[in-house]
């Protein structure tokens, strides 16, 4: 902790960790335990037993798993979980990214433009969802657009229509997620060398060049933790699909989570919709040890 | 507006024409401002179509240019459609919530930072491993420690699952934080008399205060914005907060769109406050949160 103490002076404090100060770490240790630790180990247990939340639960072994793989609405969901987790990782990057180069450096308007640009991270996934349900009706915005410039043709019932709810929510949770990347990229660029940047201008490397191999290189760590946090994020994604369609319509833009939630919440397949719960850390897992890694580094720096 | 609050000292200089960085200029604002006003669009939309009548829109569409001005929706919205009632619910969670959570966590950053708890790096890193579980895997189990501590379906309820999902995260940057602070500030009170609660209170909280404020505007928009908790651990529709009631309200007003408008208003009011309140705090609340 401190590098200034001499080895006796932390031996001395090794020795005396008050009883309060025991007290401190204790009580907010126990609410997490309490909270997440305990709820998150009785999770691996239920997803061995069937339970309707009456009376005991019975231990089934590995069938919830085995019913899970042969469960097409499942299948589908986690199908819809990889393409969310592509598509909204992808889209918030390359937009967050992008915006992010664009505003980077100091000019009249950009503390406007990026204001605008991250102002919808406030609103809540819900919020965002009924924004967007409002643009998506048949006579919405963006089938009066799409009349507008004649190509009427293409109107739909978006968040209706099986082959483009499951898009047209994540259009809306993109639109919410790339100021927050922007924000990321705007960071990790602040503290690139702009030296190196003119530098390679001098030398007569073009815009792409810079940014590919003098900028882009600098990015290693926002990069790492953009790309977990957008996948632990992408397996948490709940509120929204729950906002906008629910999963519908016929499941066309179910995500594990939501078909968790339905199973737990709605038909009391507790054992089953734990099993689901249990699938989505275990995807979970890679990322948010990445994660920690990270912080890991950050902490001994 | 904002435009000041971001806008970093100029660092860099480039040698260029003055013609050619007024062309520069006016390229980047001929791309970047209709792709803000775009950016903004969906969210002026909603606000126009909150105070259009339903008259003109049942007879207009929602997408026509509003011919009506009215405080209908947002009437019915507050009124009937309960989101009055929610909103004070939001806030009866929020507050304690987030005082709670910023308490807790930095009682354990000062114990976790400014002595040497055996383990301490392992407990922080386990307490923020926790805060990155997906809660789908803790909603189940919740919702039954709740029912056994009796709690189930009352605010209590929220204001711990939400405290205790949150505390690894928040303890992990006040750790951070806290850290930083020089020991010799501390060594001096130790050696005046100082005991550790004293330390606690007159010298390592007042330096956190940007931390605390930065972290509490992000613990803020993150709570009352929550709502996978609130559908999880409440049951009677009367004690739901705002996002979950708007959900409600939707099932209730279908095709009533200008009153669905006005509820998702109410319901972004209070986070855009925040933001704009607190947006230099925000911001850097977020960037604690990816640099960790």
């Amino acid at each position: 902790m401190t590098t200034v103490a001499a080895p006796r002076g932390r031996r001395d404090r090794q020795r005396a960790v008050p009883a309060v100060v025991w007290l401190f770490l204790l009580i907010p240790a126990l609410v997490e335990i309490g909270m997440v630790f305990w709820p998150a180990l009785n999770s691996f247990y239920l997803s061995l037993t069937k339970w309707n939340g009456l009376g005991a639960a019975q231990p089934v072994g590995l069938d919830n798993f085995r019913d899970l793989f042969s469960d097409d609405v499942f299948r589908g969901a986690l199908k819809n979980n990889v393409i969310w987790a592509i598509g909204f990782g992808g889209l918030s990057v390359l937009g967050g990214l992008g915006l992010a180069l664009a505003l980077n450096k100091p000019r009249r308007g950009v503390g406007l433009y990026r204001s605008a640009i991250y102002l919808p991270m406030v609103f809540s996934l819900a919020v965002t969802g009924l924004f967007w349900r409002v643009q998506y009706q048949p006579d919405g915005t963006i089938n009066t657009l799409l009349g507008a410039v004649g190509l009427s043709g293409l109107e739909k019932q978006w968040l209706a229509d099986p082959d483009t709810a499951l898009y047209a929510v994540l259009v809306a949770a993109v639109w919410r997620q790339v100021g927050y990347v922007m924000v990321l990229y705007l960071a990790g660029l602040k503290s690139t060398d702009p030296t190196l940047d003119d530098a390679s201008a001098v030398d007569g490397a073009g815009a792409w060049q810079r940014f590919r191999y003098v900028t882009w290189p600098q990015l290693k760590g926002v990069n790492t933790v953009v790309f977990a946090v957008t996948v632990i994020d992408s397996l948490r994604t709940f509120d929204i699909v729950w906002a906008m369609t629910q999963g519908g319509p016929y499941h066309s833009s179910e995500l594990l989570s939501t078909y968790m939630f339905q199973q737990g919440f709605t038909f009391l397949n507790l054992g089953y919709a734990s099993a689901i719960a249990v699938v989505i850390f275990a995807l979970a897992l890679v990322f948010i040890i990445t994660y920690l890694i990270r912080a890991t580094k950050e902490e001994a720096s | 507006m904002t435009a000041a609050t971001l806008t970093r000292p100029a660092s860099e200089q480039t040698a260029e024409t003055p013609a050619n960085r007024k062309r520069r200029r006016w390229v980047f604002h001929a791309v970047m401002a209709p792709l803000t006003l775009l950016w903004v669009a969906p969210m002026i939309f909603v606000l126009v179509l909150a105070f259009r009548s339903f008259d003109d829109i049942a007879q207009n569409g929602t997408a026509a240019w509003p011919s009506s001005f009215t405080f209908q929706g947002f009437k019915t919205a507050l009124g009937t459609g309960a989101m009055g009632r929610a909103l004070w619910i939001s806030i009866q969670v929020t507050v304690p919530a987030v005082l709670l959570s910023l308490l807790l966590a930095s009682w354990a950053a000062y114990a976790l930072s400014r002595y040497a708890v055996p383990g301490r790096r392992i407990i922080l890193l386990t307490m923020l491993a926790g805060n990155l579980l997906p809660p789908q895997i803790l909603l189940i189990p919740v919702s039954r420690v709740m029912e056994s501590l009796g709690i189930y379906d009352t605010l209590v309820a929220l204001v711990a699952i939400h405290v205790g999902f949150g505390l690894g995260f928040y303890t992990f940057v006040l750790h951070g934080f806290m850290r930083s602070i020089p020991s010799e500030l501390t060594e001096a009170a130790r050696i005046d008399g100082a005991g550790p609660v004293q330390i606690y209170a007159r010298i390592i909280m007042p330096l956190c205060r940007p931390s605390l404020a930065a972290l509490g505007a992000l613990a803020t928009t993150w709570i009352f914005n929550d709502l996978i908790w609130a559908i999880t651990v409440l049951r009677t529709e009367a004690k739901l907060p705002v996002t979950a009631a708007l959900l409600n309200l939707q099932g209730g007003y279908v095709s009533n769109w200008n009153v669905v408008a006005a509820a998702s208003v109410v319901a972004a009011i209070p986070t855009a406050i925040v933001f704009f309140a607190f947006q230099r705090h925000f911001v850097s609340g977020l960037l604690m949160g990816s640099t960790k």
